[in-house]
């Protein structure tokens, strides 16, 4: 009998290591041949793209020694709150000290801190914060919207297809990133400038009424996402309710 | 004691007399009676509706919370929907709106959707198991199940499901349902949207019936062998032929090629002698309204209607260059180019620009012998297997039927019918996006060729693919919405004839038919003047200074001209308005000042238009300084009354407008119509 149970142990011990071993061949272990001193975003920050969605364009991380030059053969790694899946999570720098990696945001809509991290010489962690921005259905609706109607003279910024009729404007409109200027107002007061024009607010009437052009949910989708990109972000005020003692 | 005797002593105790055993087996009867009731108590579901309570306690708004409050297990039944769905049996809280705060599953808010929850249900658009009532059951990442929930990140197929039309909020399903066309997935892949209605391709493939003519054999094989090299946006995708595969699929296509009358041509005309002639021309053109070039720095410029130019040197032969440009309807009857009425030297001009633009390594490699018989006949073969009659159409050659699986229920095939990769994660979403990201991975024999596209790209199609699904096609045909159905307007008559020379639909739509680059034409003709038409015809000049993409030139004689504006004076006109209703002239002076005024303050419309160059900026709606000759008064008053009503989608916003007001603005703008030297030219 005590036979019987070591055969079959051995048996079974048998049939489980291939399975285990399959699950262990995880990638070969990056190993790092350099060290830097600084972690740079060279560029991918600040993107705004769907929840769940891939960022249109990589996160690309540059690892520099003291004197600010890139380096080469330097480990990376990333890592951020729930839902947030990096292709690849950890990188070696290649010849311009860069790090290129896809970055999908989780499933919930809101700021998103990513984390990059390397090792300097002396072993000690070097972190870098890079923001991105998920947009819910009706967020994403807004940009859709904005895009439309409110990009080519609220956005500074020319692209080919879409020349900014920003400098062309006596009064300038505020950009829907300046946090500063618009988290101030109330929703209530951006519906009204949306709806019936800069005058309704006593503001420049180059802001022309949208009210009889867009549908009521039209707006509330323009000040979502207007409210989920500005920078510094949004906090609601939210209802103020008497506290059950 | 030995174990044996231990077990007597147990015995004896618990079953050693009839009362001592009929206690101990009650006891045991009533323990396993309470079973199903502690299970209950215990459950999974009975665990998360108490910390709900827990976590509201101690908020501002716990009362009014727990009055909305429901314990026991909640359902939504839609029977007609098949929606049987206990979600918010855990998802308690998804209707408050005041837990805008709250980022703990399962107590988050539901974000807000253009839908009612209780008239869709859950897992419509999450998928899942609807009836579990635990997490595991219910959500199911375990590979069992066969409908597992749906990542956010492909959420928008979901929408799909039912609409069919491109909805503003989902631009991810959106971007993929153009790709599959775009790319002409479906041209091997049939993706029926309902019986009898599928899927179309939107690139039309060039013909290789007459290639013989257009291109040598030297450059159809190193664009077989990798079309990105000749252009970077190609949308051939690559079949990783082998040498010799390329080879005797090259001498296949040029044995079998047929010529094409006069679709030969060489000019006597030279080119012009100055050498920004060619640019100029083609900036003039406004070739790159369709065409694509690389720029100095290596940025592709131009669109994508037509191929890209920066190597066409080594692809066309000259002489068939200087045909097309003449008249590219000689070479294909249904080609997108305009019949653009070049005259020789502008043609020997513009084939010497485009000629010189070309790679000398693209074609250096590519020593190609005679063909064999034998190469031409396993070339033929190879263009059969290969599918390329599905897009191209190819002499000799039938379309395939059903070449490639049909993916019409894609969104549905269950996880355990599927191959999947090593590390690749089990889940038909990963499944989709591998295949589209690397195909010949999945086995070196399959056919499917390989694309590049970008990890936004591949999720978009991804999305498409999964709204394609049992559930999209078994829907209550109420709830379908279905796609604006692609008109086949066709003008009539000889201006119709003339319209399809000009290929007026590449950029233009009219009737619901044709492209979104330039203005909608249906209505006008209720629009614009006769004399305005007349002269923009003969010499197109920009109405909107921030256009890059702009009207070409095309060199008509008077009469193509009167045919045209004829037709579109007549034909083009709206039954909402009738144009002759407010007179071109005669409004009083006091009138139009009125209007000037509102047009600077009250209505600042000079944030967008121009009126005077020197003083306004506006950038963004036409230029207005002449359009007291361009349009018709009872437009621009039917227009300021409602911009949305004559053209549908236009950004121009609806100001509802007073009549009073309209009529005044209505008097400026038809004042403006430029100095005296322009009236004295007509």
């Amino acid at each position: 009998m005590n036979r019987f149970t070591v055969i079959t142990s051995l048996f079974s011990m048998a049939l489980v290591t291939p399975a285990c071993s399959r699950k262990a061949a995880a990638p070969a272990e990056l190993k790092p041949t350099a060290f830097g001193a600084a972690l740079v975003e060279s560029s991918g920050g600040k993107q705004v793209t769907a929840v769940g969605a891939t960022l249109p364009q990589p996160i690309v991380i540059q690892v520099n020694d003291e004197q600010g030059n890139g380096i080469a053969g330097a480990l990376v790694e990333l890592s951020g709150p729930t839902g947030v899946h990096f292709d690849p999570a950890t990188g070696v720098t290649d010849t311009n000290g860069q790090v290129t990696v896809n970055v999908s945001l989780g499933s919930m809509a809101g700021r998103y801190q990513i984390t990059a991290t390397t090792l300097n010489k002396k072993q000690h962690p070097v972190i870098l914060k890079v923001e991105e921005i998920a947009l819910s259905y009706q967020q994403v609706l807004g940009r859709e919207l904005a895009d439309l109607y409110c990009d080519r003279c609220h956005n500074p910024e020319s692209t080919p297809e879409r020349v900014s009729n920003y400098d062309n404007l006596d009064v300038k409109p505020h950009a829907f990133t300046e946090g500063d200027m618009l988290n101030k107002i109330s929703d209530a007061d951006l519906v009204a400038i949306v709806s019936h024009g800069g005058p309704a607010l006593n503001k420049s009437p180059l802001m022309p009424p949208y009210g009889y052009t867009l549908g009521k949910s039209d707006i509330q989708a323009l000040i979502a996402y207007i409210r989920a990109v500005s920078d510094p972000p949004y906090h609601s005020t939210g209802s103020v309710y008497a506290k059950n003692q | 004691m030995t174990l044996k005797e231990k077990a007597a002593c147990l015995w004896r105790l618990l079953f050693g007399d009839s009362v001592r055993a009929f206690g101990v087996v009650s006891l045991l009867l009533l323990i396993s009676l309470a079973i199903a009731p502690l299970k209950n108590h215990l459950s999974e579901w009975r665990h998360y509706q108490k910390s709900y309570l827990r976590m509201i306690r101690g908020r501002g708004d716990a009362v009014t919370l727990e009055r909305h409050f429901q314990g026991d297990v909640q359902q939504i039944w839609l029977p007609e929907l098949g929606v049987v769905d206990r979600c918010t049996t855990c998802h308690v809280a998804q209707k408050e709106a005041t837990l805008e705060d709250v980022s703990t599953q399962p107590f988050r808010k539901h974000p807000v959707i253009p839908h009612r929850v209780d008239q869709f249900g859950c897992v419509m658009c999450h998928r899942g198991q609807g009836p579990a009532t635990t997490f595991e059951e219910a959500h199911s990442s375990s590979l069992a199940w066969e409908e597992p929930i749906l990542p956010a990140k492909f959420i928008e197929s979901s929408c799909g499901q039912c609409h069919r039309d491109s909805p503003p909020g989902t631009p991810q399903l959106n971007l993929g349902r153009q790709l599959l066309a775009r790319y002409d997935c479906v041209n091997c892949h049939t993706l029926k949207l309902t019986e009898g209605s599928i899927l179309k391709g939107t690139t039309d493939a060039p013909s290789l019936s007459h290639i013989a003519d257009k291109t040598t054999r030297e450059w159809i094989y190193a664009w077989l062998k990798d079309p990105e090299a000749y252009a970077a946006s190609a949308t051939m995708p690559n079949f990783k032929l082998t040498d010799a595969d390329a080879r005797d699929m090259s001498a296949f296509l040029i044995a079998n090629s047929t010529p094409v009358a006069g679709d030969m041509l060489t000019v006597s005309q030279k080119a012009a002698s100055d050498p920004a002639a060619g640019p100029s021309l083609y900036g003039e053109s406004f070739c790159a309204s369709c065409h694509a070039m690389q720029n100095a720095a290596g940025n592709l410029v131009g669109g994508d209607i037509g191929p890209e130019l920066t190597r066409v040197g080594n692809k066309v032969k000259p002489e068939w260059l200087q045909a097309w440009l003449r008249n590219p309807r000689v070479y294909d009857a249904n080609t997108a180019m305009p019949h653009y009425r070049f005259n020789d030297q502008q043609i020997a001009t513009l084939s010497g620009f485009l000629l010189a633009k070309s790679d000398s390594d693209l074609l250096a490699k590519v020593h190609l012998d005679q063909a064999t018989p034998e190469q031409i006949v396993h070339g033929k073969r190879l263009v059969i297997d290969y599918g390329c009659a599905s897009c191209h159409e190819i002499g000799g050659i039938k379309k395939p039927e059903d070449f490639a699986p049909e993916l019409s229920r894609i969104g549905s095939k269950p996880v355990n019918q599927l191959i999947f990769l090593e590390r690749m994660s089990h889940t038909l979403p990963e499944y989709i996006a591998g295949k589209i990201r690397n195909p010949r991975a999945f086995s070196p024999g399959l056919k499917m060729p390989q694309y590049h596209f970008s990890a936004t790209e591949v999720d978009a199609l991804t999305t498409a693919l999964l709204s394609f699904n049992e559930r999209s096609h078994n829907l209550p045909p109420a709830l379908a919405v279905a796609a604006l159905p692609e008109s086949s307007y066709e003008p009539a008559g000889k201006a119709g004839q003339l319209m399809r020379d000009l290929a007026c639909f590449s950029c233009h739509r009219i009737n619901g038919r044709g492209g979104d680059m330039a203005p909608d034409l249906t209505w006008e003709g209720s629009s614009v003047q006769r004399a305005w038409l007349q002269e923009f015809l003969r010499n197109p000049n920009t109405l909107r200074p921030a256009l890059i993409r702009r009207m070409p030139k095309f060199n008509f004689t008077d009469s193509e001209i009167n045919e045209l504006t004829d037709y579109i004076m007549t034909v083009y006109q709206s039954p909402m308005l009738d144009r002759d209703s407010m007179p071109l002239t005669g409004y009083s002076a006091a009138q139009v000042e009125r209007g000037k005024q509102l047009f600077y303050s009250k209505f600042a419309c000079q944030s967008c238009h121009i009126v005077d160059a020197k003083t306004d900026k506006g950038y963004i709606g036409p230029s207005l300084s002449l359009v007291g000759t361009r349009l018709n008064a009872a437009w621009i008053y039917g227009w300021l009354k409602n911009p949305q009503v004559l053209r549908p989608g236009t950004i121009e916003p609806n100001r509802n407008m007073a009549d009073e007001d309209a009529r005044a603005l209505t008097a400026y703008l038809m004042s403006l119509k430029g100095s005296g030297k322009q009236e004295a030219k007509k």
